[in-house]
Formats: structure tokens, C-alpha cells, sequence
């Protein structure tokens, strides 16, 4: 039996980096004037792409799927140089300052209109999406399951291992007090942490390969999306930046530093 | 007064810490209704509480990730009216809440810290470096409830016990809900080994340790339960595997926010420092001046965490006698 095309869509998102100062706007928003791909969906880029070489004789496609303002087009590049095969970016201003539940309205008629135009040769694919476990800085961990709840797709979070199988993907997840090894068959939304794997870096010879890889970009009317399909169900009122940490007494062991922690320790009342 | 539900993916022997607050939380918005995915045998006396009226279990136990969750939980909004639909952030439960807030074509918040009587939701951004209050867009004329998942230790035990009390075992509603057929099927469960320590997210105290302990994790232990803390580690100690990577503290493994939080051979990385640096007091240990761990130390020592944690160990020895 040849086994269906496969088509692997991962959805990486464009985020302000964690190592630089990170802010909200006037308008409540977090500040996205400048951004890196999301150090989390590596991950499951990297996943997509091991899948993908595991199984030469399957025609499996890797799309990758952003959404996100312009400059989010750095973040799909990205993963194209990684190894992506094609690559997705929807722009749109009536999107700024969407909440979770909008975001997953929008990605789910993205992904549906991503899979809908791609082409197979050896047949009707099937597909899977692939996530990262949080986005770097909302971190709510709810878009993967929010996602394959509008899909109608199966969906398993937090994976730290994959392996398709030729009608499933075997997947081994930790549930709060437990491990467990869970079968799921597709259409199916599956997010990986970063205990999944060790995301490789894009060589010389793959940045240039990826300036022939097609990127497409969409708005909310190419996807079937209106404003009013999208308004935030939540609204953010209030932001207030706490004050940052500030080193305080800093000292040099001179043989007595453990009893000087007691006596800290003791001081402050915490023991 | 409004009626509250509140969602225990799964309900053991005892109520746990996060479970007491969560109904803390609900209980201060009105009556509280709890609805029960994956229990043993009766359920109802672990949750004879005041303030805790009703319980809505399944037909039989449905452990997570099972896809009927979701139903019952949508049945349960229906038979109770609730106006806000309350869990924990927790992948499971976080998990079946969001397709919830998808069937009711509702708000999701997650990661709160706490919720006012009018539904404001507070919680903590960008690894802790802001707090935000968020509210329904609808919240004058809510259509549906809000749902909202919280993080664990937000309020003190002790004001939780004063809160939680027994009280009368609550009336039993079973619904018309079953275990989903194919699609996802969970072929092998091993249960995690589970410390005697108290649980990382929740403990008051938790002692770290990092690369720098060469691999030895037992002057931690020693220290961990000479203050009764938990015991966490950084992501090269968990991948060096010297310790279960449910002890890592960080972006990618627990949010801690204890009152104390005692860092050993720790560089302070930002994946780290994200989930640790809303603790109240932090205590660094590290041989490196220039460890970034010291730009937020309440109290840094520069020096051998081999040497001063033992002498840490045997000073609290001598001063309890
Ligand atoms: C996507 C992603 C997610 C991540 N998530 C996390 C996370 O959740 N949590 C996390 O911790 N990390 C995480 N990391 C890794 C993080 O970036 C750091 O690499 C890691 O925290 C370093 O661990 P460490 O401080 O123990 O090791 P190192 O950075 O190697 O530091 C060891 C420290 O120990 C000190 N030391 C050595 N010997 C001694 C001694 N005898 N006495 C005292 N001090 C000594 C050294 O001076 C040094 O500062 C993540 C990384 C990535 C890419
Ligand atoms: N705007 C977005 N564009 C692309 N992917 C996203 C976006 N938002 C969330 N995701 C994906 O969903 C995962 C979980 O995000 P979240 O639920 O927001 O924490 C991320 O790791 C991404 O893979």
C-alpha cells in the first residue's frame, strides 16, 4: 500500500526577543516593532523536517504558516532557510491586537486555505499541524487545542517525541502526573516542546535555496475573513511594568558565606 | 448571587494546594459548582467544602486527553449558569478550557493570578516583568462566561485554609457523558515518580541547582529539606539528566514564585531567570562575579556552592538545637 501524501503545516510565530527588553504600548498591546522567529517553534520546524527525511518514499511537503505584522515575513524567511518547503504570511491590520480567540479563527481559515490550494502528486493528503508548546511572550499554550477544536482535527499537546507511523503518529506527551504514549491519526494539531528535539541551524548553502522558495501573503478577504469574524473576545484594560529586580548585597566567601546566609535568612524572616 | 464553576481535570484522595485555592478563588464570586473529569470511586467527600454546592461527573472517569471532557464541561455550563468558568493552567486542563471557550464562542484567559468580583482578570506578562488586568470585551452584557485558567501559589495557604473549610457533602449530578470513540488513544501511561518533596510550583521555599554542581545533587536535597523546600534545577542539570525534568525551573519547565528561591551554580540565563525572578527574596550562590544570576540576587555569595552550601546545612542544624 503506498501511503497518502502528508502535509505538514508548522505554524512559527513572530515574537520580540526574550533578550532584549520587552514592553506594552500605550494602547495595552505588547510592542512588535522589531522581532526573531519564536525560539519555540524551531522546535517544531525541526520536527517537521525529521519526519519528512525519515520517510524518503512518502511525498511529504513542510509548509510554514505565520501570522503577524509585517515584519513577521522575517520569521517565515527564517523558516525557510531552515528547510521549510514553502512558506505563508497573513497580514492584516484589523489583526492587531487580536486575542487568543481571534487568533485561532484566523489561523484555522489559513491553515484550511493553505491545504485547500497545495497540490499532491501521488494523491489526497493528509494533514498535520504542528505547533510550538507556548508563544514566547503570551505564553497561554491555548492556540494548539483552540486550533483542532475549530479544524475538527485531533489534537496532542506538549509531545517530547514523534514517530509517524504509516495511518498515525505516535507521539509520547507528559500529562500533569504522568507519561503517556498516545496514537493519534490525522487531521491533527500536535505541539511539541522543547524537549522534542535540537533544532538545526541553516547553512550557506540553504539561505540560498531558500530565496527560490515561494512565500505567499495573504490578507483577511484572501483567506474568507472579515473584521467582524475576528474582533478580540478580551480586552486588556490595564498594563503596569514592575519595577525591575535590582541586585542587592553581594559578598565574597571568605569561609563563613554559609553561616552569612542563615544569618540573612534570618534577618529577613524566612526561616 | 452568581453561580461559578470550576474544572479539576482529575481529583485524587485529597484536594491538592492549587485545587484548595481554586476554589478560594471561585468561592468568592458566588456559589460554587465543580465538575469532575477523572476521578476513583466517590468523589463527593474530597470535596464537601463550604460554599461548594453541586458536583458534575462524567459517567465514567474520563482521564485527559480525552475529547469528551469538553462535553461534559459544555454540559456543565449549561446546568449550572455559571457566569465564569474557572481551571488551572496546566497543560490538560488549560487544554480541554480552550476548546471550551471555542464551543461557547467565548473569551479564554490563562495564566491568571487573580479575578475581582466584577471579572477582571489580573495576571502576570512577559515572565513576570508586568502585571495586566484583562476583562470580556462583552463583560457589560456577557452572552457567555468567561473562562479563565490560573497559575498555582497566588494566595497565601494559610488564607487558603482559612477559606476552604469542610462542610456539607455537596449534591451529585452525573451527566449523560462518555469516553469519545478513535481518533486519540492513549496506549501507555507511566506514572511519574512523585518527590516527597513539596511540589515545585507550589512550594514556599525552593533551592536550585545548576551545571555547577558537577552532576551531585545531595547537598540540594540536604538543604531543600532542612527548610522544607522544594528542589528545582536549571535545564543543563535536567538534560545532563542529574535530576527528572520535572524539576526544571524556567521558560520551559515550572513558573516558580516562592517566598524564597536559593540559587546554586546557576548562571542566570533569561530562559531561567523567566521562571523564577518573581520571588520574593533570591538567595544566589555561584563562583562567578560576574554570573548574570547576581543582577537580581537579594543576597549573592561569589563563591563555591561545594563549600557554603554544607556550611549553610549545618548552621540552621545548630541554631534549631
Ligand atoms: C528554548 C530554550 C528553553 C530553555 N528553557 C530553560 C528553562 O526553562 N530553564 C533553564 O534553566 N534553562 C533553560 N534553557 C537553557 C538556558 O538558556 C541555559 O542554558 C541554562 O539555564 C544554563 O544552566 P546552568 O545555569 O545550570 O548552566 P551554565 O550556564 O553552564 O552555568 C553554570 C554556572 O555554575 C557556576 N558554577 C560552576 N561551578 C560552581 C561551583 N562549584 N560553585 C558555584 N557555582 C559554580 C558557573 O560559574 C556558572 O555560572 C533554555 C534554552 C532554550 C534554547
Ligand atoms: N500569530 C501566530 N502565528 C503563527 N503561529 C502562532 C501564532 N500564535 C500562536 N502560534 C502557534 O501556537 C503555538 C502556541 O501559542 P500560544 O497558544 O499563543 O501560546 C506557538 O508556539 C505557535 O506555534
Amino acid at each position: 500500500m503506498v501511503n497518502a501524501p502528508l502535509h505538514i503545516i508548522t505554524l512559527v510565530k513572530w515574537v520580540p526577543d526574550a533578550q532584549l527588553e520587552r514592553r506594552y504600548n500605550a494602547e495595552g498591546r505588547i510592542d512588535r516593532s522589531e522581532g526573531v522567529l519564536s525560539e519555540l517553534d524551531e522546535y517544531p520546524l525541526e520536527a517537521a523536517l525529521q519526519i519528512k527525511e525519515a520517510a524518503p518514499d512518502r511525498e511529504i511537503r513542510v509548509s510554514a504558516l505565520t501570522m503577524g505584522p509585517a515584519g513577521a515575513s522575517t520569521a517565515v524567511k527564517k523558516a525557510l532557510q531552515i528547510g521549510a518547503d514553502d512558506a505563508y504570511q497573513l497580514t492584516d491590520d484589523d489583526l492587531i491586537g487580536a486575542d487568543i480567540w481571534a487568533t485561532s479563527v484566523a489561523l484555522k481559515a489559513a491553515v484550511e486555505t493553505v491545504t485547500g490550494a497545495a497540490e499532491f502528486d501521488s494523491g489526497e493528503p493528509e494533514y498535520l499541524v504542528l505547533t510550538g508548546m507556548a508563544s514566547e511572550e503570551g505564553e497561554s499554550g491555548a492556540l494548539p487545542a483552540q486550533l483542532a477544536e475549530r479544524l475538527g482535527a485531533h489534537v496532542v499537546t506538549y509531545a517530547t517525541a514523534l514517530d509517524l507511523e504509516s495511518e498515525r503518529l505516535v507521539v509520547i506527551r507528559s500529562g500533569g502526573t504522568e507519561s503517556q504514549r498516545v496514537a493519534v491519526t490525522m487531521p491533527a494539531v500536535v505541539s511539541v516542546t522543547d524537549q522534542v528535539n535540537d533544532p538545526r541551524y541553516p547553512n550557506f548553502k540553504a539561505i540560498m535555496a531558500a530565496k527560490k522558495k515561494p512565500l505567499t501573503r495573504f490578507t483577511l478577504a484572501d483567506i474568507g475573513l472579515r473584521r467582524e469574524h475576528v474582533e478580540p473576545k478580551v480586552r486588556v484594560l490595564t498594563t503596569a511594568a514592575r519595577p525591575p529586580r535590582t541586585a542587592g548585597e553581594i559578598i565574597t566567601d571568605e569561609g563563613d558565606a554559609g553561616v552569612k546566609i542563615v544569618e540573612f535568612l534570618a534577618k529577613e524572616r524566612l526561616l | 448571587m452568581s453561580n461559578v464553576l470550576v474544572f479539576f481535570d482529575e481529583l485524587g484522595e485529597a484536594l491538592t494546594p492549587a485545587q484548595k485555592e481554586l476554589i478560594a478563588q471561585a468561592a468568592a464570586l458566588g456559589e460554587v459548582r465543580i465538575a469532575v473529569a477523572a476521578y476513583d470511586g466517590d468523589p463527593t467527600p474530597v470535596l464537601a467544602v463550604n460554599g461548594v454546592q453541586e458536583v458534575y461527573l462524567p459517567e465514567v472517569s474520563l482521564p485527559a486527553p480525552e475529547v469528551a471532557i469538553v462535553d461534559l464541561l459544555e454540559t456543565s455550563v449549561a446546568e449550572s449558569g455559571a457566569v465564569v468558568v474557572l481551571g488551572s493552567s496546566t497543560a490538560d486542563a488549560n487544554d480541554a478550557l480552550a476548546r471550551l471557550a471555542v464551543r461557547l464562542d467565548t473569551g479564554l484567559i490563562s495564566g491568571a493570578a487573580s479575578i475581582s468580583a466584577d471579572l477582571v482578570v489580573t495576571k502576570s506578562e512577559l515572565a513576570g516583568s508586568y502585571t495586566t488586568t484583562s476583562q470580556l470585551v462583552s463583560a457589560a452584557t456577557p452572552a457567555q462566561p468567561l473562562v479563565v485558567t490560573f497559575k498555582p501559589n497566588n494566595i497565601d495557604p494559610q488564607r487558603v485554609d482559612t477559606l476552604v473549610t469542610d462542610g456539607e457533602q455537596p449534591e451529585v449530578n452525573v451527566l449523560p457523558v462518555r469516553p469519545s470513540v478513535g481518533g486519540v488513544e492513549i496506549e501507555e501511561r507511566t506514572a511519574m515518580e512523585v518527590s516527597a518533596r513539596p511540589a515545585l510550583a507550589e512550594a514556599r521555599v525552593v533551592v536550585a541547582g545548576g551545571r555547577g554542581t558537577d552532576g551531585d545533587f545531595t547537598p540540594l536535597e540536604e538543604l531543600a529539606d532542612e527548610l522544607g523546600a522544594g528542589l528545582g534545577a536549571s535545564r543543563a542539570a535536567t538534560d545532563a539528566g542529574w535530576i527528572e525534568h520535572a524539576a526544571q525551573v524556567g521558560q520551559t519547565g515550572v513558573t516558580v514564585s516562592p517566598q524564597l528561591y536559593i540559587s546554586a551554580g546557576i548562571s542566570g540565563a533569561v530562559h531561567q531567570r523567566a521562571g523564577m525572578q518573581t520571588a520574593g527574596t533570591i538567595v544566589a550562590i555561584n563562583k562567578d562575579e560576574d554570573a548574570q544570576v547576581f543582577e537580581i540576587a537579594d543576597f549573592g555569595v561569589v563563591g563555591d556552592l561545594h563549600e557554603v552550601i554544607p556550611q549553610m546545612i549545618e548552621e540552621l542544624r545548630r541554631r534549631k538545637g
